[in-house]
């Protein structure tokens, strides 16, 4: 099958669109299989290949993202580019091809952004304080299957940052509220439930990402599908935190 | 033709004598300790920030050790660890269906088919529980039954239900766990990060291990570290097969480049492959896709009694079905060991047709609902790779390169020959022998990371702190001279093939010679092959741009000419020992069965390879089993 693909190329501060026309595609590639094809044309050609991320190729470990037609990941519902195939386009489409957009996530090169400030808020709290070798039996605690549930659901983030790139604010509020739900459901989190969501809250402030007005942008580009509910939970705990704990 | 000279034999020197059960205990009181003002002035390097290499960094932060960490993603929460999925094995026996650590012990001894050592594969099991009850501390949210409690399953090569998991993500929610902790002592300020950066060396100086040289895979800037101890937890080398259910970036270049500073590496033959991965679909083919072994649970493989069958799956009547594990092995039917079960596909079909991996039985007897709750995203997966519909037709599958048992050599304490040179995880090649169960990987990488490391390497580190280094000393400015030699060397050639297409080409050689099924006549011609066509590449790559930018290609071609180097040694290896066992089938050692014959007379022993840039020289570690009696390994 044959495809248009507009994409970002950028190497120090600005970039522009460059557009490569590919007509041996298979169907069954996947998005990235189509951007190694083109990247052994254009070494072969001796130009300079398309920088992109990407590692697992199974949709897990987050790191490869662009968007695709405006689309954090492209068009097909809850999946990582790595996982979208060619059967979901048509022959002869034309598709733009962008890096994730959004000032704390700087692009390094073509495709290629720096997505570290989503440590720095895991690092600002995103975790039950637990070193190794102080843990209780695992059935010391017994954990409702509702909470256990809940507390999966969002733990399934992968950090890949579609939500922020698809936020018309650049918010990182589903990333944050993620985590912060993942821990806060959970008996094991309690202790620094309050403490958690403030500091976390605040690191994504200092960032630069942008506050959250419910646009739901996140969760329809989110390859887990995790819920705008999760944010609604950080709000609660973090007017919580604000308001009733001694601690704060 | 020889490939390999033999040398002395090694020994394991750190492991205790006396019972088993407590040689741990005993190796923990004898190691001396650093006391915690102390452990400020020593610095651990650990490379690779996966399961071991996370868990390691993050609690030798919490002991108190200054901790450089290092890895080649853009962050510590992608290592390839993320994307196990199945389970981790511990034998709690909350089920109370017979577990024991004894048993845990028995099964790993025996899934490895007699080739790991006994003390470390009873350590494992031993630890085993700690990590259970460590991971749910740390709010990994385990899959539960409705009265609290953490469900199990089973896995392949056991009897008993002990294989705690969360869905099919289980990879993902252990290591952000140790993600979690790590970002916390980084955020303490105890382990200093380094996300996109490469170890292209290993630092030895007055045959200590001090330090790595790394390239800045953003600027392209080349630097050095250097520690009182390095920790080398950079996974394993599937990736040498090109097709393999490995990340993209996962490579060998970390161990081997330690490798050829003189640490031994053992069992490079031993790999495994996975019997349920999605099959080939096309040329443009980059890697293969795991479905989970706990698949196997309730999925029923078949394939059509007649071979030349062109019907569709689902119009293939039952009669005409044969389901050959259940007819093969009919105690542990679908839930035999991955070797076993892949050789066994292998046999029976090709990896166009693959074989068919069938829920429908599942579907009847527990409803799509409870199916989906165990499987769903398996499911999904598989659909959004395939565009089939599970819950409709079978699944087509057929195996894949998964994991590499062999590695670079330890001993108990898990530290090289290399004095200050400890290697963990999957990258070493300790406990799983010739085959690894499901679910041991995690087991061991989590084990190695948060508890046998942390618990010896005071016993190096007392030694120590050592003198300080600087670029000048000349072994270190040798070692830089040699890294920047070699980019500069990829880069000058400028040929007319690309990196991609010389790693395409030794994968499928090593697929053919010294894949699933490996014999004499292969192997040679394996051996002819690899030296011209590494000679090729050194004469024809092509790798465009600078080494002081970001240039993917270039990282690329440092780990495939690695690879190249690495095939050769699993070659030798495999040619070497003409005995067949777990992983390593070699077709003129088998049963009348057509099963694998093993040789113990022969070579109940670890074979670790010492670099000498000529032949390879050998080096034998016998393996003494005093608690588990090696039988032919039967699962009928």
């Amino acid at each position: 099958m044959k495809l248009t693909l507009r994409i970002w190329r950028q190497h120090g501060s600005s970039g522009r669109l460059v557009e490569y026309v590919m007509d041996d595609l298979s169907p069954d590639m996947s998005f990235l299989e189509a951007l190694d094809v083109l990247n052994e044309k254009l070494i072969l050609a001796g130009e300079e290949p398309v920088a992109f991320d990407h590692d697992c190729r199974e949709g897990i470990c987050g790191m490869c993202g662009v968007m695709i037609n405006g689309v954090a990941h492209g068009p097909q519902k809850a999946t990582t580019a790595c996982q979208l195939h060619l059967r979901h386009f048509k022959d002869g489409d034309v598709l733009t091809v962008e890096p994730w957009r959004a000032d704390p996530f700087p692009v390094v090169r073509d495709l290629v952004v720096d997505r570290s400030a989503f440590d720095r808020i895991i690092a600002a709290g995103g975790y039950v304080s637990v070193p190794t070798g102080s843990a209780p039996d695992a059935h010391a605690l017994p954990v409702p299957k509702p909470d256990a549930d809940t507390a999966f659901e969002a733990a399934a983030c992968i950090g890949c940052g579609a939500c922020v790139a698809a936020c018309p604010n650049g918010s990182a509020m589903l990333f944050t509220a993620a985590k912060a739900t993942h821990l806060g459901v959970l008996p094991q989190g309690q202790p620094e439930r309050y403490q958690r969501a403030r500091n976390m809250v605040a690191e994504h402030d200092a960032l630069g990402f942008g506050g959250c007005t419910n646009t739901g942008e996140c969760t329809s580009v989110c390859p887990k599908g995790i819920p705008l509910t999760t944010i609604a939970r950080l709000n609660a705990d973090l007017l919580k935190a604000h308001t009733t704990r001694s601690d704060r | 033709m020889s490939f390999h000279t033999e040398g002395p034999p090694i020994a394991d020197q750190r492991v205790p004598a006396g019972p088993i059960e407590t040689r741990w205990d005993r190796r923990r009181f004898s190691a001396r300790l650093v006391n915690p003002a102390n452990r400020r002035n020593r610095t651990v390097i650990v490379v690779g920030t996966g399961l071991a290499g996370g868990s390691a960094a993050a609690t030798l932060g919490e002991l108190g050790y200054r901790v450089k960490s290092f890895c080649y993603q853009d962050s510590p929460r992608r290592a390839h660890s993320i994307a196990a999925q199945g389970g981790i094995n511990a034998a709690k026996n909350y089920r109370n269906d017979g577990d024991s650590v004894h048993r845990l012990f028995y099964d790993t001894v025996k899934g490895g088919d007699f080739r790991s050592r006994e003390s470390n594969v009873h350590r494992l099991a031993q630890i085993s529980v700690e990590i259970i009850d460590q991971c749910v501390a740390q709010g990994v949210p385990f899959a539960r039954e409705y009265g609290g409690l953490l469900d199990t399953r089973s896995f392949g090569g056991a009897q008993v239900s002990r294989t705690f998991y969360a869905r099919g993500q289980t990879g993902q929610q252990l290591l952000l766990g140790a993600y979690q902790a790590l970002e916390r002592q980084i955020n303490a300020g105890r382990v200093e990060m380094h996300a996109r950066h490469e170890m292209l060396d290993l630092v030895v100086v007055d045959g200590r291990a001090r330090g790595i040289v790394v390239r800045d895979l953003v600027s392209g800037e080349i630097s050095t570290h250097f520690a009182d101890a390095v920790v080398l937890a950079t996974g394993g080398y599937g990736n040498v097969f090109h097709l393999s259910t490995n990340a993209k970036g996962c490579n060998t270049t970390a161990i081997w480049r330690a490798h050829r500073r003189g640490a031994l590496f053992a069992n490079p033959c031993f790999t495994q492959i996975h019997p349920t991965c999605i099959p080939i679909s096309g040329d443009h083919q980059s890697k293969l896709t795991l479905m989970s072994e706990s698949l196997r649970n309730d999925g029923r493989v078949w394939v059509p009694k007649n071979p030349h069958d062109t019907r569709k799956s689902n119009d293939i009547p039952e009669a005409e079905r044969d389901y050959f594990l259940e007819r093969m092995y009919p105690s542990f039917g679908n839930l035999v060991p991955r070797d076993i079960a892949s050789r066994a596909a292998k046999n029976i079909s090709d990896e166009k047709r693959g074989v068919y991996l069938d829920f429908a039985d599942a579907l009847k007897r527990l409803g799509p609902l409870a199916v989906e709750e165990r499987y769903g995203n398996l499911f999904e997966m598989y659909q959004r790779i395939t565009g089939d519909d599970p819950y409709k037709v079978p699944m087509r599958i057929y195996p894949a390169v998964h994991y590499t048992m062999g590695g670079l050599w330890v001993d108990y304490d898990l530290r090289s020959n290399i004095p200050g040179l400890y290697v963990i995880g999957e990258a070493n090649f300790s406990d799983h022998g010739a085959n690894r169960l499901g679910a041991s990987a995690l087991m061991q990488g989590l084990a190695d990371g948060y508890f046998v490391l942390p618990g010896v390497i005071g016993d190096y580190l007392a030694d120590g702190p050592f003198e300080d280094l600087d670029d000048a000393h000349p072994a270190v400015a040798d070692t830089v001279s040699e890294v920047r030699g070699r980019i500069k060397t990829l880069l000058a050639v400028d040929g007319d093939r690309t990196v991609e297409s010389f790693h395409r080409e030794l994968g499928r050689l090593m697929w053919d010679e010294c894949g699933m099924e490996r014999n004499e006549a292969g192997l040679r011609k394996a051996l002819e092959r690899i030296p011209e066509l590494r000679e090729e590449f050194w004469q024809r790559v092509k790798v465009p741009g600078s080494g002081a930018e970001l240039n993917q290609q270039l990282e690329k071609a440092g780990r495939v000419a690695d690879f190249f180097e690495l095939a050769e040694l699993m070659c030798v290896d495999a040619l070497h020992r003409e005995e067949s066992c777990g992983g390593h089938f070699r077709s003129e050692s088998q049963t009348p069965d057509g099963e694998a014959l093993r040789d113990d007379a022969r070579f109940s022993y670890v074979a670790a390879w010492e670099f000498t840039g000529e032949k390879p020289v050998l080096h034998k570690e016998e393996l003494v089993f005093e608690h588990v009696q090696p039988t032919t390994r039967s699962y009928a």
